[in-house]
């Protein structure tokens, strides 16, 4: 089967620091790939490069087999892979609809859109209602208030929702759980395989080893800026992953890289 | 298999748990809603009903003590024509302030602005349309300048602002040599300079065109930072930039513009300048910038940036005109007005320190 994303031999220098050691990754069209990787691995740097915040040193992505080349987030976002940040880049005074179509605003069409340049808040509000709904999260009675007045469980289902809505091809959610209590890391490990089962191919990054082996289909475990194995959580143990993470166990045969 | 098994029933059982839970969320917030609350929410949502409620008690009670040598259409209307000025900076000094910056050289920029329009008619004699339009760039250039120095090579907006501010205002008196074109020579022979001192009469009330425009604008601003994505992003900008590049807005862009468009507004401000005062003076307007940032302060906007909204700066004008009109006909010391604009600016900040915390 064709990756939906793949890297080859990524390179990343900061001054003396090589935070990428060419590095390779695959991502396989409807999984959830968890990514992995002790502090200082370079899962962020990694990350960054796929999601156009970073540009590698050396190394090529290829997006469904063509190469490609990201300047920056916008060109990722415009490629069809939506990044959920782990500050969730949303504006807190603006409401939910505001931050869904921030910088992809609707226009009415006609005069009033073209000359006026005024915006359709009820078409966006709308489609926004209608994302969040899909999702679930219906539990949130205005689309209009404003983000800082949500929970942090559902601020992070609006930031998951976003990123469902516009990702046609990719969504890399970096940490989604870090900083929710039980019942809301509950509700966004569910909302990350809703939006798997409508089709779209989900790169996770994660610390919670119970979090990542309840929902990957297989886990990219990065160690000194290289990937040093792909395992499927079924064949693993949790102690296993965190073996190979730390060094502490050699990767296993024909899973290395 | 068996930790499969448990696996699965985990999660469902806490499903079963947070599907339960929310509805008791919502009863236990209906509960604490008192009317402070209910407050707090709508001011969250509305930042300038503030200075709108301010600005009516102010209104009512120098109506009140002076009666009909304050409450007449002559007189309220010449509150207008004195925060005209000012209400066009502040217009401008309210969408660099949403961006969480502020602009000192506003000032500076109207006077160099009005000494371009003035000096290009008289002392090149270009016609005036082409010498105001020449000022015009001169303001947005500026703009320009303060805005590339902001966004790109990233200094704080203050120290710009500090900077250009001292370095436009030099350039006018170097430029002008000091220089000012008086009245008559422009009523004679370029009344176009003095467009915006033109007057409607309407029963006593009395409209000049620059309150006229001072009005649209804000109205024009409001439409703009309200129904535009441009608005939007200016909102987004000035809340968290970073969280707004990485959501795919142009930042930098979107900066530059403002700016620009502050320098703009600037210019347009020393076009109105020299209809409200007829000559062409490079010592004007010293105070603008300040005045300018107090209407804003006042009109509910958070210098913190991304919150309030340009009606509530042209409230803001207004108030500290009405205060200083209705104490200069109650007789009273003119320090009693500044005494009072103070404590005005420290209540704002205190109210938009509270409506920030209805989040928590």
């Amino acid at each position: 089967m064709e990756p939906v994303l793949k890297a080859r031999n990524l390179v990343k220098r900061y001054g003396r620091v090589v935070a990428m050691d060419h590095a390779d990754f695959e991502l396989y069209p409807g999984e959830i790939l968890a990514v992995i990787g002790d502090n200082g691995a370079g899962k962020s740097t990694l990350i960054k490069a796929l999601s156009g915040a970073v540009s590698p040193d050396e190394g090529d992505i290829w997006l469904e087999g063509q190469k490609i080349h990201f300047s920056s987030p916008i060109d990722a976002r415009n490629a069809g892979i939506e990044t959920v940040y782990q500050t969730l880049a949303m504006s807190p005074a603006l409401s939910i609809t505001d931050n869904m179509f921030m910088g992809r605003e609707l226009r009415k069409p006609g005069f009033r859109g073209k000359i006026l340049r005024q915006l359709d808040r009820r078409r966006m509000e709308e489609v926004a209602r209608e994302k969040l709904s899909e999702l679930g999260l219906l539990t949130i009675q205005n689309i209009n208030q404003a983000v800082e007045t949500l929970s942090g469980g559902q601020r992070q289902g609006v930031a998951v929702a976003r990123a469902a809505a516009f990702g046609s091809k990719v969504v890399i959610m970096d940490e989604p759980t870090a900083a929710l209590g039980v019942k809301e890391s509950r509700r966004v490990l569910e909302l990350i395989k809703d939006v798997r089962s409508r089709g779209l191919p989900i790169v996770l990054i994660s610390h919670n080893m119970p979090h990542v082996f309840e929902v990957a289909d297989r886990i990219h475990i990065h160690r000194l800026g290289k990937r040093a194995a792909v395992i499927k959580p079924d064949d693993f143990s949790m102690s296993d992953a965190v073996a190979i993470m730390t060094g502490a166990m050699d990767p296993p045969e024909g899973m290395a890289a | 298999m068996a930790s499969n098994d448990r696996a699965t029933r985990g999660p469902t059982e806490y499903e079963s748990a947070a599907s339960t839970s929310p509805s008791a969320v919502a009863e236990f917030d209906q509960h604490h809603q008192t009317l402070v609350h209910k407050i707090q929410h709508a001011l969250h949502q509305t930042p300038s009903l503030v200075p709108l409620i301010v600005l009516m008690v102010s209104i009512l009670i120098f109506g009140i003590l002076l009666g009909s040598k304050f409450f007449s259409p002559f007189a309220l209307t010449l509150i207008l024509q004195q925060v005209q000025i000012i209400g066009i900076v502040a217009a401008a000094q309210s969408i660099v302030i949403l961006t969480a910056g502020i602009d000192l050289s506003v000032g500076a920029i109207m006077v160099l602005s009005s000494v371009v329009m003035g000096q290009f008619t008289f002392r090149y004699g270009l016609p005036p349309e082409i010498a105001v339009i020449c000022g015009l760039i001169c303001g947005t250039l500026c703009g320009y300048i303060n805005g590339f120095l902001v966004a790109v090579v990233k200094l704080p907006p203050f120290i710009v602002t500090l900077g250009m501010w001292q370095i436009i205002l030099a350039t006018n008196f170097l430029y002008s040599a000091n220089e000012t074109i008086r009245s008559q020579e422009i009523s004679e022979l370029a009344p176009f300079l003095q467009f915006f001192g033109n007057k409607v009469n309407i029963g006593g009330a009395i409209f000049t065109y620059g309150v006229i425009f001072m009005v649209v604008l804000v109205i024009v601003l409001a439409y703009c930072l309200r129904q535009t994505a441009w608005g939007r992003h200016v909102y987004a900008v000035g809340d968290d930039p970073e969280a707004a590049q990485l959501s795919g807005v142009q930042v930098k862009r979107t900066l530059i513009s403002v700016y620009m468009l502050s320098g703009l507004i600037c210019a347009f401000a020393g076009w109105a300048l020299i209809g409200r005062i007829g000559s062409v003076s490079p010592t004007s307007g010293q105070l603008a910038n300040i005045e300018s940032i107090t209407a804003v302060v006042i009109g509910g906007i958070s210098l913190f940036g991304g919150r309030g909204s340009v009606l509530g700066t042209l409230f803001g004008a207004l108030i500290v005109g009405v205060f200083t009109l209705g104490l200069r006909l109650l007789g009273a010391d003119a320090q009693w007005t500044y005494l009072l604009i103070g404590l005005l600016i420290i209540a704002a900040v205190a109210v938009d320190q509270w409506i920030r915390k209805v989040s928590v």
